[in-house]
């Protein structure tokens, strides 16, 4: 993650970190989890899944927090967050 | 770390899975709110055992089909009523009505304001899709003044319920509206109205791609902008003074929370002393 200035106890903080989770074939390709996600981790695909739709990809898996937005606007419990090993910055 | 994962989703437990992909078309809002309304019942940390879930007919209705608890799919309008039989039969559980505008408000309209008139002890959950969804995208109680449906081709001659003060008026003791974005504050709100004691009533905007949103020309994410852009949160407003205007600005909030004797509570006082 990029600062403009380094925080002094930037040796003690830690930055949530999250690895997001896609069940592809529930997914209807619906783009919400693309558009609403804070940090634009996700974007569209050309794959197709199993019943014809396309389902997101991650673009930017480093800028992930974790934050399970992605995870509480889908409609079809088809994409998820968990926690990724924290990491000191 | 890309694509497709083997692992389960968190809400797996409260679904049954065998029957998912669900139903609901492309970005349709119920999933959202069903998802919201099952991280609210699983963070209650009650005995599932005790706790159910009715609905009624129409696209959100099939949320009793979907979660991994006691559920009703009751007939068209009658969801409130069952739950009412099952709470009195059996005061120790929780019960949750998950339904649609159209089943709530149209066919089932008069069983909400009794139900909201006894302080019947249970939590309400309306989609507000705006219009029936399920059989074609007619005009709804909830269809905003001059909006296209299947039924109102050159635009609703009628206006709508402000269902808030629809309920307010009838008697209802915990009253929220959110939108499907807004999933933290659903979610809370959902919670609140779990362990209120007494007719809890949450509305949920949520958009009908297939209905609603064709015949007024809005794209999959075109009501979710108007929901973002528009939404005004006003905790606490008086539900008199909430608005749901597509231009002017739709209230959100948690709107009403008192406390008055629910129906059971009453019945006791005139026959068991
Ligand atoms: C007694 C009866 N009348 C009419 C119908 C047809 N019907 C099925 S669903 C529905 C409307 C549902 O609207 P809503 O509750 O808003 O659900 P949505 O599909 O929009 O989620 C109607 C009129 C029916 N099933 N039963
Ligand atoms: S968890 Fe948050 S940051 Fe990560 S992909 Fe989902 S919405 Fe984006
Ligand atoms: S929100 Fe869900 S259904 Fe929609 S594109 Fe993302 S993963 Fe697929
Ligand atoms: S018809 Fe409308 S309410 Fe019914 S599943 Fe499709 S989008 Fe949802
Ligand atoms: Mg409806």
């Amino acid at each position: 993650m990029k600062f403009w200035r380094v925080p002094l106890d930037s040796d003690e903080i830690v930055i949530t970190r999250g690895v997001v989770h896609i069940i592809e074939d529930r997914c209807k390709g619906c783009g919400y989890c693309i558009d609403y996600c804070p940090r634009d981790v996700l974007e569209a695909s050309s794959r197709f899944n199993s019943k014809g739709y396309h389902p997101p990809a991650v673009k930017q898996p480093d800028l992930c927090v974790n934050c399970h937005y992605c995870e509480a606007v889908c409609p079809d419990f088809a994409i998820f967050s968990v926690e990724a090993p924290a990491q000191p910055i | 770390m890309n694509a497709a994962t083997t692992q389960k989703h968190p809400l797996d437990g409260m679904l049954r899975t065998d029957r998912i992909p669900h139903i609901w078309c492309p970005g349709c809002g119920i999933g959202t709110v069903f998802s919201s309304s099952l991280i609210a019942i699983s963070s209650m940390g009650t005995d599932p055992m005790k706790t159910a879930v009715v609905s009624g007919i129409g696209c959100s209705g099939r949320g009793a089909g979907y979660v991994n608890l006691d559920s009703y799919h009751t007939t068209h309008g009658r969801a409130i009523p069952f739950a009412t039989g099952m709470k009195l039969a059996n005061p120790e559980l929780t019960v949750v009505v998950f339904s649609g505008d159209g089943d709530l408000f149209a066919i089932g309209g008069n069983h909400f304001i009794h139900a909201a008139r006894r302080n019947m002890d249970l939590t309400v959950i309306c989609v507000n899709n705006l219009n029936y969804g399920m059989t074609g995208g007619q005009a709804a109680a909830t269809t905003p003044h001059l909006a296209k449906t299947s039924t109102t081709q050159r635009g609703n001659p009628e206006g709508p319920f402000n269902l808030p003060l629809l309920a307010y008026a009838c008697g209802a003791t915990f009253i929220a509206r959110w939108t499907m974005l807004h999933t933290r504050d659903l979610t809370q709100s959902i919670s609140e109205a779990l362990t209120h004691t007494g007719f809890s009533f949450i509305e949920v905007l949520a958009p009908c791609p297939t209905g609603y949103g064709r015949k007024n020309k809005l794209k999959n994410s075109d009501l979710l902008k108007v929901y973002q852009e528009k939404a005004i949160i006003k905790n606490g407003a008086n539900p008199a003074e909430t608005i749901l205007d597509m231009e002017q600005g739709i209230t959100l909030g948690k709107f009403v929370e008192y406390d008055r004797p629910t129906y059971a509570d009453n019945y006791k006082s005139v026959n068991c002393d």
